[in-house]
């Protein structure tokens, strides 16, 4: 019988022990229902997800909620929006009881004397053309200027088809401000013109981002693997899917049989009660879902079908470890 | 000590549980090693010790905690840790 040890190497064995029991049980929160941008292909929006639930105002109730999460189980707080940095009381209920990532456009500074060490995720939609054209402005510019050399920070790539060829200078600009990025792909909800992947882009982006991971290793979180799986959507010859997702809400989760999924995990709208479907937008296609997060989980969730052999069970380990990192589990 | 007859028996049935929920090939219940580590070389999740966890509920009528996962390493500690409430609810019962 193949264990983990007759197809590892002790290097290797070692990599997988260091994070075979991290147990990760994340879940999403959203902030807030306003931002203060209105990107094209924003799945919160187009999707009018912002208007699903009413927003708890009172931070007494945040704190409780929080807590009761914390108690579910959770050890890993996903703040998304919205813009969650528009209200800092709410993403303090989170920081001081769980660890606690926020994701942001990165237009407004996190005070650090408040949140040392809060895990922060900038979003940046390509260069300053494109950051314009489908975020009214130069997101960027503000995001690194309140960012530069922040150690617990990185850039959120979100790359669109207009960024093939384009990618490196988006990288570079990253590298010097002192920061790190993790790439993942437009889903294009709002089917604005141009931005949606033909299989030949995406099979060119594949190459791209291998070649950014290649030249620039100490900026780019991220593995050869990651890129074959949501540039192509298939896992050891399965397509991604709605029976295939991992990222779907447990308690809304009738689907059967029951694929591999992430445990607890739930996404809550901004009353604290509502919860949606899945990690994004619920009218999206999940067959064209180019979510990061969710495709990192399904590798993630299904461990064991990568035993077949050494290198699938090593890209198995290169990913978690990429998931690990991003999320403080283990170091950059 | 020697193990008793008792927990032989229940680690050759979690055995079996353990290769039917995880379809594991190339292994039987006697040939199954009770201290193999379940996580670092069988590659078993959390997902996967649920799935045996409700057999052995349905089974044996004992409540695993979740946050009792961490503990289940190895099929022995999955054994004693049935035995340990089955003897504590004969405790209760008595």
């Amino acid at each position: 019988m193949q264990t983990v040890s007759t197809l590892l190497d002790k290097d290797w064995y070692e990599r997988y022990k260091a994070i075979s029991r991290l147990n990760i049980r994340s879940s999403i929160y959203d902030v807030t229902n306003r931002c203060n941008l209105r990107c094209k292909g924003c799945f919160f929006f187009s999707s009018d997800e912002h208007k699903a639930a009413p927003e708890e105002e009172d931070s007494g109730k945040w704190e409780e909620f929080v807590e009761r999460e914390r108690q579910r189980g959770v050890n890993l707080a996903i703040l998304i929006g919205g813009e969650p940095t528009l209200y800092l009381d709410r993403v303090e209920a989170f920081y001081k009881r769980l660890p606690t990532y926020c994701a942001t456009n990165g237009l407004i500074r996190i005070p650090r004397d408040r949140f040392p060490g809060l895990m922060v995720g900038i979003s940046v939609w390509g260069d300053e053309e494109d950051e314009k054209l489908l975020r009214g402005r130069d997101v960027f510019a503000v995001s690194s200027r309140n960012y530069a050399g922040d150690p617990d920070t990185y850039y959120l790539y979100t790359i669109t088809p207009r960024q093939l060829g384009r990618t490196e200078r988006v990288i570079r600009k990253i590298a010097d401000v002192g920061l790190k990025v993790h790439m993942q792909l437009l889903s294009n909800d709002e089917g604005v013109n141009g931005f949606s992947w033909t299989p030949s882009q995406l099979a060119e982006i594949r190459v791209e981002m291998d070649a950014m991971l290649d030249r620039y290793p100490r900026t780019v979180i991220s593995c050869r693997y990651y890129h074959e799986v949501i540039t192509t959507g298939r896992m050891l010859g399965r397509p991604f899917s709605w029976s295939e997702c991992p990222s779907v809400t447990e308690p809304l989760d009738n689907r059967a049989p029951r694929p591999k999924r992430l445990i607890r995990f739930i996404r809550w709208a901004a009353d604290l009660k509502t919860m949606h479907r899945c990690c994004t937008s619920a009218t999206r296609d999940c067959t064209t879902c180019k979510d990061g997060a969710a495709h990192m989980s399904w590798v993630m969730v299904n461990k064991r079908a990568h035993m077949r052999s050494a290198r699938d069970l090593q890209n198995w380990i290169e990913i978690y470890e990429m998931f690990a990192k991003l999320y403080r589990f283990i170091p950059w | 000590m020697p193990e008793s007859k008792e927990i032989r028996e229940r680690m050759i049935r979690i055995a079996e549980i353990i290769i039917e929920e995880l379809k594991l090939e190339d292994i039987t219940p006697k040939s199954f090693d009770p201290d193999m580590d379940l996580v670092d070389e069988l590659g078993v999740d959390s997902m996967d010790l649920a799935t045996v966890a409700l057999v052995l509920q349905d089974e044996y009528g004992v409540f695993i905690d979740e946050d009792d996962y961490p503990k289940l390493k190895t099929v022995r500690l999955i054994a004693e840790y049935v035995q340990s409430r089955l003897q504590g609810r004969k405790d209760r019962d008595s």
